[in-house]
C-alpha cells in the first residue's frame, strides 16, 4: 500500500472515531481542489451536499467477483470473523453483514423481460449502503444509530433498546437483530462464534447490528476487511467520494456504475460497476 | 371510592379470577422470553415485528376510539353520552396500559426503554409516539377520576379539569395520527407508505373503539342496574357505522391504487395478504383465510349496522358488534403490521407464525387491559348506581 493511501486511511480512521469533521486534515489532501463534481456530496448527517467533508464510499466490481469464484464468500467470511458475527445454523435467528444476493433480489426494480443470461447467474454483494440520507437513522429514538461526520453510518450497541424500528425502516435490508444470545451455544454444545476476535465487541442478545464500513481497522490505517481480501485482483475500491482525485471518485466518473435502489433518495455510498 | 371494586357479584370474581389466570400465564411466558432474548417468538430477521406490535397499533385505535363519545359530549355538548363519557376515558386508560405493555415487551433491552427519554431524538417517530401516549394516558387518567370522584362525592367537578378534557380530544386523534406515521413514514415499505394511512387509522379506530365501549355497555346492562339509555346507543350505532364504512372506502381506495396503477411494489403485498404469492413452486398464503375473513366479515357487519331490526334488539346487535370488532382486528392486529414486511426490500417472501409463548404473553396482557377496564367499569357502574338511588 503506497504512503498516500495510508495516510488517507489513517485520517479517515481518525476522523471516523473522533466523530468529527475533517476539514483541516482533508484541505491537505485536497489542496484546495474542491470542485462540485461529486453528486450529493456531504460529509453527513443528511446535511445539505458539502464537499469540504469526507464522505467513505465503495464501489464493487461484480464482473471480478464473478470472475474469482470463491472471492466473495472469502470477503464474507473474513469480515464475519473479525466481527464476531454469530452463526446459528437457521435462517430465524440469521445474523449476517455482507452476503450474496441474486440481480432480481439486490435491484428489485431493474427486473425485467429477457435479461442479459449473464446477469442472471451473477451474484451481488450486499451490505450497509451507509447512505448519505439513511432512513434508519431518522427512525432510532435513541440515536443508537447515528451518522458519523466522514459518512459512516454507525451504532452504539450499549444504547440500543432493540426496538427494531430501524429495520423496519432500511429499505436495503441491511440490519440483523440478536434474538437471541450471541455468545452462547447451540444444543449440541457448538459456540454460535466460532472463534472470538478479542479486538472487536462481541454484542448482547436483544441488539440490532450490521456492516460498520470496519470502522475499528480505519482508526487504524487499516482498509475494511472485505476490500483487504479483494484487493489483489482490485474488485473493490473504497474511499473519500468527496475528493476529486481518490481512486474511488476516479473510477464513479469514468465508468458506469449503479446503485441499489436510488429513487428513494437515501444516496447509497454503495455502487457497482456492473 | 376503591372499595367498590372489591365488592362484586360470583360472576365478577370469576371473571377477575379468570382474567388473572392468563396474567400468570402471561408472566410466566414472558419470564421465559426475557430469558431467552426475543428468538422466543416467531419473529425473524425478515420479519422483524409481530404481534405484539400488531396488537399495539390496533389498541392504540381501540384508545383513540373513546373520544367519539368525549367529543360530543364536550364539544357539541351532547348531554346524553354523559353517562359514557367516563366509561369512554376508562376504556382508553387501559387501552393505552396495553399498548405500552406491548411496547415493551417487543423490546430487545426493555430495562434500557428510559433511553428514548434520556437522548431524545425528535426526528424519531417512536419518540412523539411515547410523549402522545403516556400524555393520553395521563389526560385520561385526570378526566376520568376526577369527574368520577367528584360525582361519588356528590358535588359538582372542578371546572380545571374541563382543559383537560379539551386537551384530550385532539390528542386522541394525535395518538393515532403519531402512529400510523410510524408506518407511512417508510421508504421502501410500499405497504405502508400511503397517505391514507392516517385517516384510515383513524376511521377503523372510531368504529372498533366504539364496538366495544357499545359491546361492554350491554353487557353491563344485563348484569347491572346501569343502562346507557337507547339514544346513547343509537348514537353509538350511527358513529360506528359510519367510521366503518369510511374505513372500507379507505381500503377501497389502496386496492384502486395499486392495481389500477399496477405498479409491483404496491401490488405485492396485497397479493400476498388476499390470494398468496408464489416463490419458485411454493405458494405463500398463512394470511389469506384471515384477510378474506375479516373482508366478508367486515361487508357483512356493516351492512347489518344499517338494519333498523338489528339495532333495536341487542341479541342481534351483540353479534354484529363482535363481528365488526374481529375484523377491524384482523386488519390492523394482523395484515397491517404483518403484511408490511412482505415481500422484503430484498423482495424475498418470508412468512411468519406466532409461537405458543407468543401468543400467551398476547393474550396475557390484553388480561391485564381487561383487568384495568373491569375494575374501573366497576366502580364507575357502582358510583352511578348509588347516585341514582
Ligand atoms: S443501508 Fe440501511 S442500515 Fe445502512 S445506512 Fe442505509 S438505511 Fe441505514
Ligand atoms: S433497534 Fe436500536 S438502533 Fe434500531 S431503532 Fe431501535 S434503538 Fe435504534
Ligand atoms: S466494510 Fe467491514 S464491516 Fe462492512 S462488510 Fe466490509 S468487512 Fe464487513
Amino acid at each position: 500500500m503506497d504512503m498516500k493511501r495510508r495516510d488517507f486511511l489513517k485520517i479517515a480512521g481518525l476522523t471516523a472515531i473522533a466523530g468529527i469533521g475533517a476539514p483541516t486534515a482533508f484541505s491537505r489532501l485536497l489542496k484546495g481542489e474542491v470542485d462540485g463534481g461529486a453528486a450529493y456530496a456531504s460529509g453527513g448527517e443528511g446535511a445539505a451536499a458539502d464537499s469540504n467533508r469526507v464522505r467513505l464510499g465503495m464501489v464493487i466490481d461484480v464482473k471480478k467477483f464473478n470472475q474469482y469464484k470463491g472471492l466473495a464468500q472469502k470477503c464474507i467470511d473474513a469480515c464475519h470473523q473479525i466481527h464476531n458475527v454469530p452463526d446459528y445454523g437457521n435462517k430465524k435467528d440469521e445474523i449476517k453483514w455482507l452476503w450474496q444476493e441474486r440481480y432480481e433480489n439486490a435491484f428489485p426494480e431493474h427486473s425485467h423481460y429477457r435479461r442479459n443470461e449473464e446477469l442472471e447467474k451473477m451474484y451481488f454483494l450486499v451490505s450497509c449502503n451507509h447512505c448519505d440520507n439513511p432512513p434508519c437513522v431518522r427512525a432510532c429514538p435513541t440515536q443508537a444509530t447515528f451518522k458519523m461526520k466522514n459518512g459512516i453510518v454507525a451504532m452504539d450497541y450499549h444504547r440500543c433498546i432493540g426496538c427494531r424500528f430501524c429495520m423496519a425502516a432500511c429499505p436495503y435490508g441491511a440490519r440483523s437483530f440478536n434474538w437471541r444470545d450471541p455468545r452462547g451455544r447451540s444444543a449440541d454444545g457448538r459456540p454460535f462464534i466460532a472463534h472470538v476476535n478479542p479486538d472487536f465487541p462481541t454484542r448482547m442478545r436483544g441488539v440490532v447490528e450490521k456492516c460498520n464500513f470496519c470502522v475499528e481497522r480505519l482508526a487504524e490505517g487499516l482498509p475494511p476487511k472485505c476490500v483487504e481480501v479483494a484487493s489483489p485482483v482490485k474488485a473493490m475500491i473504497f474511499g473519500d467520494l468527496n475528493d476529486p482525485n481518490s481512486e474511488i471518485s476516479r473510477i464513479l466518473r469514468s465508468r458506469f456504475t449503479i446503485q441499489r435502489k436510488p429513487a428513494l433518495g437515501t444516496h447509497p455510498s454503495l455502487f457497482y460497476l456492473i | 371510592m376503591l372499595e367498590k371494586a372489591l365488592k362484586g357479584s360470583k360472576t365478577y370474581w370469576t371473571w377477575i379470577a379468570v382474567l388473572l389466570g392468563f396474567i400468570t400465564v402471561g408472566v410466566i411466558c414472558y419470564i421465559q422470553q426475557f430469558n431467552y432474548g426475543l428468538g422466543y417468538t416467531g419473529m425473524s430477521r425478515d420479519v422483524s415485528w409481530g404481534v405484539y406490535i400488531a396488537q399495539f397499533t390496533f389498541l392504540v385505535g381501540v384508545a383513540a376510539g373513546g373520544v367519539m363519545v368525549v367529543l360530543p359530549y364536550y364539544l357539541h355538548d351532547y348531554k346524553t353520552f354523559g353517562r359514557i363519557t367516563v366509561l369512554g376515558e376508562f376504556l382508553a386508560i387501559g387501552a393505552v396500559t396495553m399498548c405500552l405493555m406491548f411496547i415493551l415487551a417487543d423490546l430487545g433491552q426493555p430495562m434500557r426503554a428510559l433511553n428514548v427519554l434520556l437522548h431524545p431524538t425528535p426526528n424519531s417517530m417512536l419518540f412523539y409516539d411515547m410523549i402522545v401516549l403516556n400524555g393520553y394516558l395521563f389526560l385520561n387518567i385526570i378526566c376520568g377520576w376526577v369527574v368520577l370522584h367528584s360525582e361519588y362525592k356528590g358535588a359538582p367537578p372542578p371546572k380545571w379539569y374541563k382543559i383537560f378534557a379539551y386537551l384530550s380530544i385532539p390528542w386522541a386523534f394525535s395518538i393515532h395520527t403519531v402512529t400510523a406515521f410510524l408506518y407511512a413514514g417508510l421508504p421502501g415499505r410500499d405497504f405502508w407508505l400511503t397517505a391514507v394511512m392516517a385517516p384510515r387509522f383513524l376511521a377503523s379506530a372510531f368504529a372498533a373503539g366504539p364496538s366495544l365501549l357499545l359491546l361492554i355497555a350491554i353487557i353491563l346492562k344485563r348484569n347491572t342496574k346501569f343502562d346507557i339509555g337507547e339514544v346513547a346507543q343509537n348514537k353509538l350505532c350511527t358513529i360506528i357505522t359510519y367510521a366503518a364504512v369510511t374505513n372500507l372506502f379507505l381500503v377501497g381506495c389502496e386496492f384502486f391504487t395499486a392495481y389500477y396503477s399496477n405498479i409491483p411494489g404496491h401490488m405485492l403485498t396485497l397479493d400476498y395478504l388476499f390470494w398468496g404469492i408464489k416463490e419458485g413452486t411454493e405458494v405463500k398464503n398463512n394470511l389469506v383465510p384471515f384477510m378474506r375473513f375479516s373482508m366478508i366479515l367486515n361487508i357483512i357487519a356493516i351492512i347489518l349496522m344499517f338494519l333498523p331490526q338489528v339495532r333495536k334488539d341487542d341479541s342481534k346487535l351483540v353479534p354484529v358488534l363482535i363481528a365488526m370488532f374481529v375484523s377491524l382486528w384482523i386488519d390492523k392486529g394482523v395484515g397491517l403490521v404483518l403484511g408490511g414486511f412482505v415481500p422484503t426490500p430484498l423482495e424475498h417472501i418470508t412468512e411468519y407464525t406466532p409461537t405458543l409463548g407468543e401468543i400467551l404473553i398476547t393474550l396475557g396482557v390484553w388480561a391485564t387491559g381487561f383487568l384495568i377496564i373491569t375494575l374501573l367499569f366497576k366502580i364507575t357502574v357502582d358510583v352511578k348506581v348509588m347516585r341514582e338511588n
